[in-house]
This record gives C-alpha cells, sequence and structure tokens, in this order.
C-alpha cells in the first residue's frame, strides 16, 4: 500500500458535519447501538415491559433499532396482580400494535401455589423477583433488557450497561466487568444471564423530552386526572381494590398524576396540574424531590432498600 | 435556577433555544484530595441534587457533627455509595452521576481513587471526553499524579484538567499555585500530554469546599484570570465532536437488517409500501469515527478478504432517510452491490484503512486478579468481532511514574505494558493515538468469559521493526 494512505489524519475537514448532535440524539443512538449488541450477541433476548415510562422508551426505542423490520425479541412483564387496570390495558394494546410475543410472570399465581407469601406491608414490589427468575429460566432468555437508570438509585449508580447474573439472578457489586469504550462484554456460562440497561445514561428529564419529541404515547395516569385518594406515608395513594383507606384515612378527590407506574399498593401519586407532555417536562424539570424518593413505598424502607433487591435478583 | 431558564425555554417551543449536548468527564484523584467534596460541589451548585436527598445528607452531616456549631453539609456524602463500601469504608467501583447546565448535559464517572486506581481510571477514561485530575495545593505534585497523567496520556483523553484543591488551605497563595502549575506542566511535557497536538492540558486552582473555581470565578484568586472549572466543561469540544470531524470514517456492522416480508406492523399500519421494502436490506450499527455521505465511496473489510469498493446508496434510520450521517450515530447503510456482508466485517472510506492484520501489538492496562501469561490462549473484542487470540510475548511493563519500559514477563492486576498477540483471523487493526475506537479492544477469558485487559493498538505491523516485540 502507498505511504499516502498510511498517513493518520487528524485534520479537520471543512465540510465535515459540523453540528453536534444534541444530548438527547447521543443518548438514543447509544441506547440504540447497546439494543443491536445485544440481538446481535445473545440467543435469546427479552424486554421487561410494565407499561411504565422508562420501559415504553424501551420498546420504543427497539423499534428505531430495527425499522423496517420488526422488533425480534418478546416481552416479558411481571403482573403483580395489584396493576394498574389502564396499564395493563396499555401493554395489551401496545403488544397487538406492534405484533409482539408477550410472556407474563404472575406473582398472583406464586402466591395462590404458595411458593410466595404476601408481605406484612401489603407491597408487591419485592415480590417479583422470583416469578421474574421463574420466567428467564422457563424461557431460556440469556439477555433481559431493562429500563434501569443510574440517576435513579446510588445502587444503580454502579450497575453496568451489561449485568452478569448468576444463577440466582443475583447483582454482586464487588465482582463486576469493567465497562470499556463502546465494547460490552456479554459472555456467559450456563445458568448466567445478562440483565442489560440501555437507557442507563438518560436521566427522568431526558425521558420525558424524549416522550415528548419523539410523541410517545403513555398510560393516561401519567398525566393529571382526578382521583380518589387517600394520604399514607406522606404520599397520595389510589382508592382501588387492592389499595384500601384505613378508617381513619380520609378520602377525598385531587387533581393527580404518578411519575411512576409500579404497583399500586406501594406507588404514590403526586398533586399536579400537568395535563400534557409539555406540562409534565416543565414540572419535572422544576421538581425538587427525585422520582423514587416521591413515590416509592418500597424505596423507603431503607437507604440500602435498592441495593438489598438487586442483589436478590431484582430488575 | 438555570436548568430552569433552558428547560422552560425548550419546553415553550422557543425555536432560539438551542439544544443542549452531551458531555461525558472522569474525577481522578484519591478521597483526601478532597475528590468527593469537589463532586458534590459540582452536583450542589449545579443544582443536581433534589431536596430529599439533600435532607437526608443534611441529617447525617449534623449527626456527625459536620463543620461544628456552625451547621453545614458535608459535600462527600452527596456521593456516598453503596452500604457493601460503607461498611468496609471503601469504594468499590466507577459510579455515574448525572447533572445539566443550560448548555450541556453532563455525564461524570466519578472513579475511586486508592484502590485498584488504574482499573478504575482507565474504565472512566475511556468514554470520557476530559477527565479532572486531582492536586492538594499543600502537597503538589505526588507519585500518584504522575501515575494518573500517564494513564490519560496512554488513553488519550482529549482533555486533561488538573484542578489544584485545597487552595484556601494555602491562603490562596499565587506563588503555591504556579509553582504546582509549572511541575504539571512538566510532567506533561514528559509525557507528551498537551504538546501532541491530541490532548490537552488545563490547570485550575479550586476550592471544592468553598466553591472557589468550581461553578463561579473566584475573587479571592484575583491572580487567576482563567476560567472556572465547570466553564471548562461546558466549552470544551466533545471527542465525538472532534472524531466526527475525522476524513476517516469507519462503522462496524452490528448486523443486517433483512426483514423479508417481517416488517414491522405499527410500520405497515402507518402506510410502509411493503412492495418496496420486500427486499430491503441494510447494514445496521455506529458510525466510530468519521461521517459519511450518500454517493460515497467505501469499503468492506471481511477478515480473509481483499477489501470490495462499493457505494453507498442510502443512509436510514427508522423511516427517515438521511443524506449525511457523522460519529456517534447509529444509523442503517445500504450498499450499491449485494455483497455478502455480515457482523464483525467494517465498512470504512474507500483508501483509507491498512491491510487487515493477524499480528497485534499492542498496549495491555491488566484488569483481572489472574495475570498474563505469555502462551495463554485469550479472545480479542475489537469493534463487532471477537476472535481467538494467542499472547506470544509479554514486551514489558510500563513504570508509570518514571513512563519507563521494565522487563517483565507477565502482567498482573494495574499494570500497563506491552504484548504480542497473534489473532486467529487478522483485524483491521488502527493506531490508538489517532483512532479511539477501532484502536481498542477488550481481552476477555475463554474459560469464564470476563474481561481481563484493555487493549490500546500500538503500532501496526507493517510500521517498523520494535526490538521490544522481538522474540
Amino acid at each position: 500500500m502507498s505511504t499516502s494512505l498510511t498517513e493518520e489524519t487528524t485534520q479537520v475537514t471543512e465540510a465535515a458535519v459540523s453540528t453536534r448532535l444534541s444530548s438527547l440524539d447521543t443518548l438514543e443512538s447509544e441506547a440504540i447501538h447497546i439494543i443491536r449488541e445485544v440481538v446481535a450477541e445473545f440467543e435469546k433476548p427479552a424486554l421487561l415491559f410494565s407499561g411504565g415510562k422508562d420501559s415504553v422508551v424501551m420498546l420504543h426505542l427497539a423499534t428505531k433499532a430495527f425499522w423496517p423490520g420488526k422488533v425480534p425479541f418478546p416481552v416479558l412483564h411481571v403482573d403483580t396482580g395489584h396493576n394498574f387496570p389502564e396499564v395493563i390495558d396499555f401493554r395489551d394494546r401496545t403488544v397487538e400494535r406492534l405484533g409482539l410475543k408477550l410472556v407474563v410472570g404472575s406473582v398472583q399465581e406464586f402466591i395462590d401455589r404458595g411458593e410466595l407469601a404476601e408481605r406484612a406491608d401489603g407491597t408487591r414490589n419485592p415480590l417479583q423477583t422470583v416469578p421474574l427468575l421463574d420466567a428467564i429460566q422457563q424461557n431460556k432468555f440469556d439477555a433481559v433488557f431493562g429500563g434501569g437508570r443510574r440517576d435513579e438509585d446510588k445502587a444503580r449508580a454502579k450497575e453496568r450497561i451489561l449485568s452478569l447474573r448468576d444463577e440466582f439472578g443475583q447483582w454482586d457489586p464487588r465482582n463486576q466487568r469493567p465497562e470499556l469504550w463502546n465494547l460490552y462484554n456479554g459472555r456467559h456460562t450456563v445458568g448466567q444471564h445478562v440483565r442489560a440497561f440501555p437507557i442507563s445514561n438518560w436521566t427522568e428529564l431526558d425521558i420525558w423530552r424524549y416522550i415528548e419529541r419523539e410523541n410517545i404515547e403513555l398510560p393516561g395516569l401519567y398525566y393529571a386526572h382526578e382521583r380518589e385518594v387517600f394520604a399514607r406515608d406522606g404520599m397520595w395513594r389510589a382508592v382501588g381494590e387492592v389499595s384500601q383507606p384505613l378508617p381513619h384515612e380520609d378520602v377525598i378527590t385531587k387533581t393527580v398524576r404518578y411519575r411512576t407506574v409500579g404497583d399500586m399498593s406501594c406507588t404514590g401519586a403526586v398533586e399536579s396540574d400537568a395535563y400534557t407532555v409539555s406540562d409534565v417536562v416543565v414540572e419535572v424539570a422544576a421538581s425538587t424531590l427525585t422520582e423514587r424518593g416521591a413515590t416509592r413505598a418500597d424505596d423507603r424502607i431503607s437507604e440500602a432498600a435498592m441495593e438489598d433487591r438487586k442483589k436478590d435478583g431484582y430488575f | 435556577m438555570s436548568t430552569d431558564t433552558v428547560l422552560s425555554g425548550e419546553a415553550g417551543g422557543l425555536e432560539t433555544a438551542l439544544p443542549t449536548t452531551l458531555f461525558r468527564f472522569a474525577t481522578a484523584g484519591s478521597v483526601d484530595d478532597g475528590k468527593s467534596t469537589l463532586v458534590g460541589r459540582l452536583l450542589h451548585d449545579s443544582k443536581a441534587i433534589l431536596a430529599d436527598t439533600l435532607d437526608a445528607v443534611a441529617r447525617t452531616s449534623a449527626d456527625r457533627g459536620f463543620g461544628g456549631e456552625k451547621g453545614g453539609i458535608d459535600l462527600a456524602l452527596l456521593t456516598d455509595g453503596l452500604r457493601a463500601e460503607r461498611e468496609q469504608g471503601i469504594t468499590i467501583d466507577v459510579a455515574y452521576r448525572y447533572f445539566a447546565t443550560d448548555r450541556r448535559s453532563f455525564i461524570l464517572a466519578d472513579c475511586p481513587g486508592h484502590v485498584q486506581y488504574t482499573k478504575n481510571t482507565v474504565t472512566g477514561a475511556s468514554t470520557a471526553d476530559a477527565v479532572v485530575v486531582l492536586i492538594d495545593a499543600r502537597k503538589g505534585v505526588l507519585e500518584q499524579t504522575r501515575r494518573h497523567l500517564s494513564v490519560l496520556q496512554l488513553l488519550r483523553v482529549a482533555h486533561v484538567i488538573v484542578a489544584v484543591n485545597k487552595i484556601d488551605l494555602v491562603d490562596f497563595s499565587e506563588s503555591v499555585f504556579r509553582e504546582i502549575e509549572a511541575d504539571v506542566q512538566q510532567v506533561g511535557r514528559e509525557l507528551g500530554l498537551g504538546s501532541d497536538g491530541i490532548t490537552d492540558l488545563l490547570v485550575i486552582p479550586v476550592s471544592a469546599l468553598d466553591g472557589d473555581n468550581v461553578v463561579d470565578r473566584s475573587e479571592r484568586t484575583p491572580w487567576y484570570t482563567g476560567p472556572a472549572l465547570l466553564e471548562v466543561l461546558e466549552t470544551l469540544p466533545a471527542a465525538d465532536e472532534l472524531e466526527s470531524h475525522l476524513e476517516s470514517f469507519r462503522f462496524p456492522v452490528q448486523l443486517v437488517i433483512r426483514p423479508q416480508g417481517a416488517l414491522a406492523p405499527d410500520a405497515v399500519a402507518a402506510g410502509l409500501d411493503v412492495e418496496a421494502y420486500r427486499d430491503y436490506r441494510a447494514y445496521a450499527g455506529q458510525i466510530t469515527e468519521g461521517s459519511v455521505k450518500v454517493g460515497d465511496k467505501v469499503s468492506v473489510l471481511t477478515p480473509g478478504q481483499d477489501p470490495r469498493t462499493t457505494t453507498v446508496v442510502g443512509i436510514d434510520f427508522a423511516g427517515a432517510s438521511l443524506e449525511e450521517a457523522a460519529a456517534p450515530q447509529s444509523v442503517a447503510i445500504r450498499l450499491a452491490e449485494e455483497f455478502d456482508v455480515a457482523r464483525g466485517d467494517t465498512i470504512a472510506a474507500a483508501g483509507t484503512v491498512r491491510e487487515a492484520s493477524a499480528d497485534l501489538y499492542a498496549s495491555l492496562c491488566w484488569l483481572s486478579p489472574k495475570p498474563l501469561r505469555e502462551g495463554a490462549k485469550v479472545l480479542v473484542k475489537h469493534g463487532t468481532r471477537t476472535v481467538q487470540a494467542l499472547v506470544r510475548n509479554v514486551g514489558g511493563k510500563l513504570d508509570l511514574a518514571s513512563f519507563k519500559l521494565e522487563p517483565a514477563s507477565t502482567l498482573e492486576l494495574n499494570d500497563i505494558g506491552h504484548a504480542q498477540l497473534r489473532l486467529a483471523a487478522p483485524l483491521p487493526l488502527e493506531n490508538y493515538l489517532h483512532h479511539r475506537r477501532t484502536g481498542a479492544f477488550l481481552v476477555i477469558d475463554p474459560l469464564d468469559g470476563n474481561t481481563l485487559a484493555a487493549g490500546l493498538v500500538k503500532d501496526h505491523p507493517g510500521d517498523h521493526e520494535d526490538e521490544r516485540y522481538s522474540i
């Protein structure tokens, strides 16, 4: 080869693209790169899909990654049996619209079979781990996409983008693989699987700005609506079949929205008049509380609540 | 509050509001240098800490009697880690943190300094646009500073910022700062940092505890006329920005998008022309450097085959047809000819890539407790391809303080050394110095799949015979 070809080119070309990608475009590009890597390197991936905003964004990114083809993996939902009905409805419509296969792991079935016990505080969020690991094993999923973000919690701040889990689904923070450049090492042995977090680097605000920009549909309870609620643990809890007020807890009607959508028995609403996605973007930008601090009873149990759940195989 | 201004501007749909860009940086330094306090200060003063987190920190600060009767917040607690770490009084791992100003969104890789500093610094620096190295103004340049700067030079971090911290504890003395600044520049010259045209080196006097020159310029250092740390971070060009301007377009193929009739139902419902997409075939990937336009001549590089040259006929992204795209965009590229192109192949600007090579000369940052031995069989992951490799020879180990090569026949955890590997298939290797993506690779243990080392391609074997590699 001629030597002219071997000269390294570091000089700037005038005609080169001069505008830089916006932070949202950069995050989107990174997430799509990760989704494609996992699909290329694993036998049987699946995407955790709850109908919550982060998983909806994940699925949207997957449709963009493989356009004009179909999303090439099934979605997995761990149903606590205490989900908001409108979220389950949204889940089913979305799966239908994209022609996806839905795998459901049911907490209720495990309780009915006596393999899980209801907790004293009634929350079923921590109970999701067993059906999750069971579904992973039964379906032989070797990679599971999650919508976890590092800004959510200090345990998540140390999570890898590809996180290796053992036969018990355990996360070992002291024994994580270093993650270098954009080279992801997904090698695993029989029985191990990998959790993949393509939107690790997104913040809550990034998620909302992206939902606004891409015009992504979400379950209606993310926007302001009137609802019968009662106050508990400093949060507004919805009145529902599995979420009943105690005698001293007064039920009132308030205009609220949900910042996170999880188990009805532990997710609180916030007072809000954010009726549209642009309203929510403004509200989130001005918020003085973290999303988990404001709305998740299970993360208030202790400073290390998320860390403990993750070590046990939680998302 | 600064975040409010820009966001309400964007939410209001003001066309004048420029979208923010992303900037990744890492911190290096030990706890004693006040790194946690500096990170806490940046997060606190840029309003990234929300009230519930701040309340918890204030309570803990009060419980521990921080600041005596005056009270106050121990900013270092903002970066407090896992319970497993608190129990053992150590920091285990790189933690990622997020904050934004009206110009930029920041991703901060907070790298613990004292234990396994090489492993953590290499990890954090591999994706960083800039690294902030802390020095205690009372101590000046230490051996550890030299080690940090060596690693950053090797990793070719675009911007190295040295924060001379605790400047309040030397009475904001200009002479102390100038002396440290001169020492830093001297080390930089020895290493080639800041004078090689690839990296730059900046030195800033700060007090993380009081906030001097962290977010705003301080009146207590009138002799310092440069920008505050956050101003620097807001204005430096990101590595992608520098690399998207390179002439050498590189695109490792991740997978082939070939629906063969299995089109996305939502796309079809939205009016996608099913007939037109029946034979659709595109190569999906992320542009690692340079840019590409429709009509560009490109070479497809497949191990064991001569480069095949063709033309780009389409750049697709989720239903949009782009005229051009640049690093770090993820796109799908269509080519004029129906070559057999697969994952692991690379599409590159025609005529800019040298012959693929099965001989790999590299610097290895050893990240595993399992040492490297000559004769070991490993896996090498380069771009989107993983191949088997044989470690033929360890060519020495770097003394990071003197940056001299010492004889060695093995590499252990946190060592950086030279090695020659023989690959089972030739790869389009490029010098890391000029190609931060195509010059990087992982060394993986074929037995348990763990990452053993971060690899940097040193020279192309055709360049010259280096006695260090002689076998």
